[in-house]
């Protein structure tokens, strides 16, 4: 194709993109002068009169609407990154006995790929749910000279007291995100040349200091991209917090909505929370693989 | 002579009916240096495997340094193996992320268990041997091919081997850049250094070597001089093969 064809093109796709915005941005203000409720966001500073089961700052039902937005918005944070945290861990061991020597690990953990990553993370969430949690009949599944004790209540460790919502959507999605993020690992590990393991091998090296010496080093850069995608899946996941009821950003968004009917405002600001924490998951990823990058040159 | 690798009948196939070796059996003395020739995929890289354990094998013996391994590949042996004999790669191999003293003294220190300070020593002196001592602190990515490989062949010493393999070590480099490798080979085998090298340089192979041995289908055809071999050789397949890389 001609470099003018080219640039024609350019400009027919431009106007074609501008035109369909064009479109949504009229259908939202004919709709919002149809309904009659306008655009504003002063409905912010009322309170929010319901109350929320989960919070880590002070609440109460008279608070206004944007703290109650924010305590979500703290809510969705706080299980986003225990979850980031253990998936990666998870994900990490099953990713390594995915590649390793021990063909017993290798075909479960194939096994535990494959059956997490088929199946629907919604389904997976309400087992853990309901199957896991609410089906503990007896009050105390676990008990540890009382240092972990797992009831139907949730997960208490160390004094550390987790709902059993909260504890549901954690596993939920720390094991849901792990079978990706092992195939992450499987990925960049394969992805650094068989001569590498000769080479640490025929020096007399053993596999596990040639794994963690050689191997891995090597395999770090082709780790990130991947793990950061995954990581931003896991972000916008957290969302589904609403089938177990747990407060989330949108499940107290979701609430707002049906109380004051100001559903595209919420919309933007569930929009802007995310976009905010997924930028910071990419700048945070970003500055790692810099790290990575600069300290082999 | 004591031999220092005795190979007996070893025999490998990775697909059913087509043998990589079939029934290999030869010697080789201490100080010795044995280059090992063959058409393309006729088992060179196979055979020199084996006798680092890289590669495992279904049938026969092999005793290296008088530590005996069969077929069972038994992990403790190899290993042992491994720390007396050195091994350089067609593709060198370095490390890219550590820096090329780094690479040399890796298994010194991890292995051998040896001080940073010695091995660092030993390292710069096997790297000054070669003249290539300022780039000690360079990446393998900063160095041509022909230095990247004495890099390998100095990382290979570092473990004061006493049994060096070599599988095509100048096939990856430019045409002015072998000579400079082949140099240091011969150099290791001036000082003694028992070596099995697969290569298709008939000079180096005429000079350096003291046997040549003729490997096709994984079945070992002649095992002469290279006197014998490259002026005279006594099979109609090894003067098939001699006309063909001339
Ligand atoms: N990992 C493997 N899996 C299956 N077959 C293999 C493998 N490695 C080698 N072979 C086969 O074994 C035979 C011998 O291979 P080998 O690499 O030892 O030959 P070579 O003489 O080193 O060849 P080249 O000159 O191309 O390096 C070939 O037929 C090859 O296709
Ligand atoms: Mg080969």
């Amino acid at each position: 194709m001609s470099k003018n064809k080219k640039i024609f093109f350019q400009i027919v796709l431009m106007f074609a993109l501008l035109g369909f915005t064009g479109i949504l941005i009229n259908n939202l203000i004919i709709n919002l002068t149809r309904t009659d409720i306008g655009f504003k966001f002063n409905w912010l500073i009322k309170p929010a009169s319901f109350s929320l089961a989960e919070h880590s700052l002070p609440y109460s039902p008279s608070d206004s609407y944007a703290w109650a937005l924010f305590i979500g918005w703290i809510n969705s944070l706080k299980v986003i990154i225990s979850s980031l945290i253990l998936a990666t861990c998870i994900g990490t061991l099953i990713g390594f006995l995915r590649v390793g020597k021990n063909s017993f690990f290798r075909i479960t953990t194939a096994g535990f790929i494959t059956i997490v990553r088929q199946t629907p993370l919604l389904i997976q969430l309400m087992c853990w749910y309901f199957v896991g949690f609410l089906s503990i009949r007896n009050n105390t599944f676990l008990n540890i000279r009382n240092i972990l004790n797992i009831s139907n209540k949730g997960i208490e460790f160390f004094g550390l007291y987790l709902s059993s919502e909260f504890s549901a959507l954690l596993l939920g999605l720390s094991i849901f995100s792990s079978a990706f993020i092992a195939e992450v690992i499987r990925g960049g590990i394969q992805s650094v040349p068989l001569g590498q393991w000769e080479a640490y091998r025929s020096l007399g090296i053993s596999e596990k200091q040639g794994f963690f010496k050689i191997i891995i080093p090597q395999a770090l850069p082709a780790f990130i991209p991947g793990l950061t995608s995954q990581y931003l899946n896991l972000a916008k996941n957290s969302t589904l917090a609403i089938a177990v009821g747990y407060s989330d950003i949108y499940a107290i968004n979701d609430t707002i909505i049906n109380q004051t009917g100001r559903a595209i405002e919420c919309f933007i600001i569930l929009l802007f929370s995310f976009l905010i924490l997924n930028l910071l998951i990419t700048k945070v990823m970003g500055i790692i693989d810099k790290s990575i990058m600069r300290s082999r040159i | 002579m004591k031999p220092i690798l005795i190979a007996k009948n070893l025999t490998k196939s990775y697909a059913k009916g087509i043998f990589a070796l079939n029934n290999v059996s030869f010697e080789l003395d201490q100080g010795k240096v044995l280059v090992v020739m063959g058409p393309s995929g006729s088992g060179k890289s196979t055979l020199i495997r084996t006798i680092n354990g890289l590669e495992t094998f279904d049938k026969g013996e092999l005793n290296i340094l008088g530590i005996k391994i069969g077929s069972d590949n038994d992990e403790r042996k190899i290993q042992k193996i491994r720390r007396r004999v050195g091994m350089v790669f067609q593709q060198f191999n370095l490390f890219p992320h550590l820096t090329i003293l780094e690479n040399i003294t890796l298994a010194p220190i991890q292995v051998q268990k040896r001080q940073q300070k010695e091995a660092e020593e030993y390292g710069m002196y096997l790297l000054s041997q070669m003249g290539i001592e300022s780039h000690s602190k360079k990446y393998p990515s900063q160095l041509s091919g022909g230095e990247q490989q004495r890099v390998a062949i100095a990382r290979s010493l570092a473990l004061k081997p006493e049994l060096l393999l070599f599988d095509e070590p100048t096939s990856a480099l430019d045409p002015e850049r072998i000579n400079e490798v082949l140099d240091e080979m011969r150099r290791l085998a001036d000082q003694g250094m028992t070596m099995i090298v697969v290569t298709h340089e008939i000079k180096f192979a005429k000079e350096v070597s003291d046997q040549v041995l003729f490997i096709d289908s994984g079945k070992i055809i002649e095992i002469s001089s290279p006197d014998v071999f490259f002026s005279n050789a006594s099979h109609e397949r090894s003067r098939k093969f001699l006309n063909q890389i001339n």
